[in-house]
């Protein structure tokens, strides 16, 4: 009998290429059905597609550590292309001191103040597209993160255009050295330049959530130079994401319009139907772990050092975990979908994400009929994020 | 082991809890209502906000740090014995445990 390990299922898969992206669900499945932890051929790295192994990865950050990158690249062989994150790309004990200061900004206390702002922005807005044909990217899903998160941020007017390109620079920069990081990158310095000017604290409304927290290096939780990283955490990962959030339940609501007429029927329920396309469409595709030690994962023995790499879309569909998991069910028990992630890094902005989803889906339910599909759908590519660049919607 | 919820209105529900699994994990898995546990455990939403039983209080212990930070945003009335559920891991001293639910969460 063998002492050896027994050998992992491995995959030629390319899980950041467009014709995955185009259709990536039957390869999550081939992933799930063939093992706990799969080795991807291409990129060398170890791979976790069911719900239990994400999970688990997610919720052990001592083994699984995000100090070394959260994308394919080893921070401790290559340099990263940028400063890395104080939340993001950190362990504890750093990570806790910087995180604890933008749970606190984004904190359940903050939305209550930010709520009703909030909403009549969305009521706003959402009334003026009945009776129309609409982008629902464009006119919706970017319109209203748009209009009301730069403003509580305190963000200048002047180039905000800047925002949604460097997001998409930072979520495709986790990416492997392919063409859509690489043109991500040779577009960047602008972007970068706008960004890393405005996280300074005279460039940031003093009402702002950006200068509170400046303010808590004034109370010596964080440094002044960490302030500035922790506000550009807050301009990488707070607009796109949710843009995408937005999106996916647009086009969950057009697909499923039993379902927006469920919605209709009971706009309370707006909440979880946002969480409900968090879950399904997974803004928020895949992240990487770097392992610390020799650990046991799924049956499979890991070295030191090695990348695994999360598909939290297909956790999120993994039918181990989902009754019918393809369905879009927005009275569905939501709670364990990783779209969010789960554990230590679980995404500190959560809170304003839902409130923004909650209330938008709100005002359609108030507002619309109905909501149908008027054209072809466009995909927009990134490493990391996944989402639409054009969606016709006829809004009745 | 097991748990019994005691809903706002009364109504009791007995459920099988694991050890090691949390109170708001195991009400989530039976479909208890009264708990959401939207950020899953993170300590993140103060949406599984529960009140222990007066008898048990003293099993369970007090509450985790940062716990009241979260418990301060909670929808419902928060008492002495109120906790988030997804701090407390069940365990052998806790087999039969009685939580109370708050009329909402959010």
């Amino acid at each position: 009998m063998s002492l050896d390990t027994p050998a992992l299922p491995r995959s030629g898969l390319d899980p950041f290429s467009t014709d995955f992206f185009d259709d990536p669900y039957p390869e999550h499945e081939k992933l799930r059905e063939a093992g706990p932890v799969v080795w991807l051929e291409r990129y060398g790295v170890h791979a976790v597609a069911r719900h239990a192994e994400v999970h688990r990865v997610l919720n052990d950050w001592a083994t699984f550590c995000s100090s070394r990158g959260v994308g394919l690249q080893d921070f401790s062989r290559e340099t990263p292309w940028r400063q890395p994150s104080l939340v993001l790309e950190t362990d504890p004990p750093e990570h806790d001191r910087a995180r604890k200061v933008l749970a606190r900004v984004l904190s359940p206390l903050t939305m209550r103040e930010l709520r009703d702002g909030f909403a009549a922005a969305a009521e706003a807005l959402v009334a003026g597209l009945v009776g129309r044909e609409i982008d629902g990217i464009a006119d919706l899903a970017q319109a209203f993160p748009l209009s009301v998160f730069p403003d509580r941020i305190g963000l200048a007017r002047q180039g905000r255009e800047h925002l949604l390109p460097y997001a998409g620079l930072a979520f495709n920069a986790f990416g492997p050295d392919n063409a859509l990081r690489r043109e991500a990158m040779a577009r960047a310095a602008p972007h970068v330049a706008w960004v890393t000017e405005q996280c300074r604290r005279g460039n940031l409304s003093p009402d702002g959530l950006g200068a509170r927290i400046h303010a808590a290096a004034d109370a010596g939780e964080v440094t002044p130079e960490e302030a500035v990283l922790l506000v550009r955490s807050l301009l990488t990962a707070g607009i796109d994401t949710t843009v995408n959030g937005i999106g996916a339940a647009l086009y969950c609501l057009a697909r499923f319009p039993n379902q927006f007429q469920a919605l209709r029927a009971d706009p309370k329920q707006a909440r979880n139907a946002f969480e409900e396309a968090v879950r399904l469409e997974s803004p928020v595709q895949t992240f990487f772990r770097t392992t610390t030690r020799a650990v046991e994962l799924g049956g499979a023995i890991l070295p030191e050092g090695a990348k695994v790499l999360m598909f939290l879309a297909s956790a999120n569909r993994d039918p181990r975990r989902w009754d019918r998991p393809d369905e879009y069910d927005i009275a569905r028990r939501t709670s364990g979908h990783v779209g969010f992630g789960s554990g230590i890094h679980m995404c500190v902005g959560q809170l304003i994400a839902r409130l923004e989803g909650e209330v938008v889906l709100e005002a359609l339910a108030r507002h619309a009929a109905a909501i149908e599909i008027a054209g072809p759908p466009v995909r927009s590519y990134n490493n990391t994020l996944r989402g639409l660049a054009r969606l016709p919607l006829r809004i009745r | 082991m097991k748990i019994t919820f005691v809903a706002a209105d009364g109504t009791r529900t007995q459920v099988q809890a694991r050890e090691g699994d949390s109170v708001m994990h195991t009400a989530v898995q039976n479909d208890v209502d009264g708990i959401i546990g939207e950020c899953g455990g993170s300590m993140m939403c103060a949406t599984c906000h529960c009140y222990v039983d007066d008898g048990w209080t003293e099993a369970v212990g007090g509450q985790e740090e940062g716990e009241s930070d979260l418990l301060d945003c909670a929808a419902s009335e928060v008492r002495p014995t109120s906790r988030l559920s997804c701090q407390i891991r069940m365990r052998a001293e806790l087999d039969g445990i009685v939580i109370h639910l708050p009329e909402s969460q959010l």
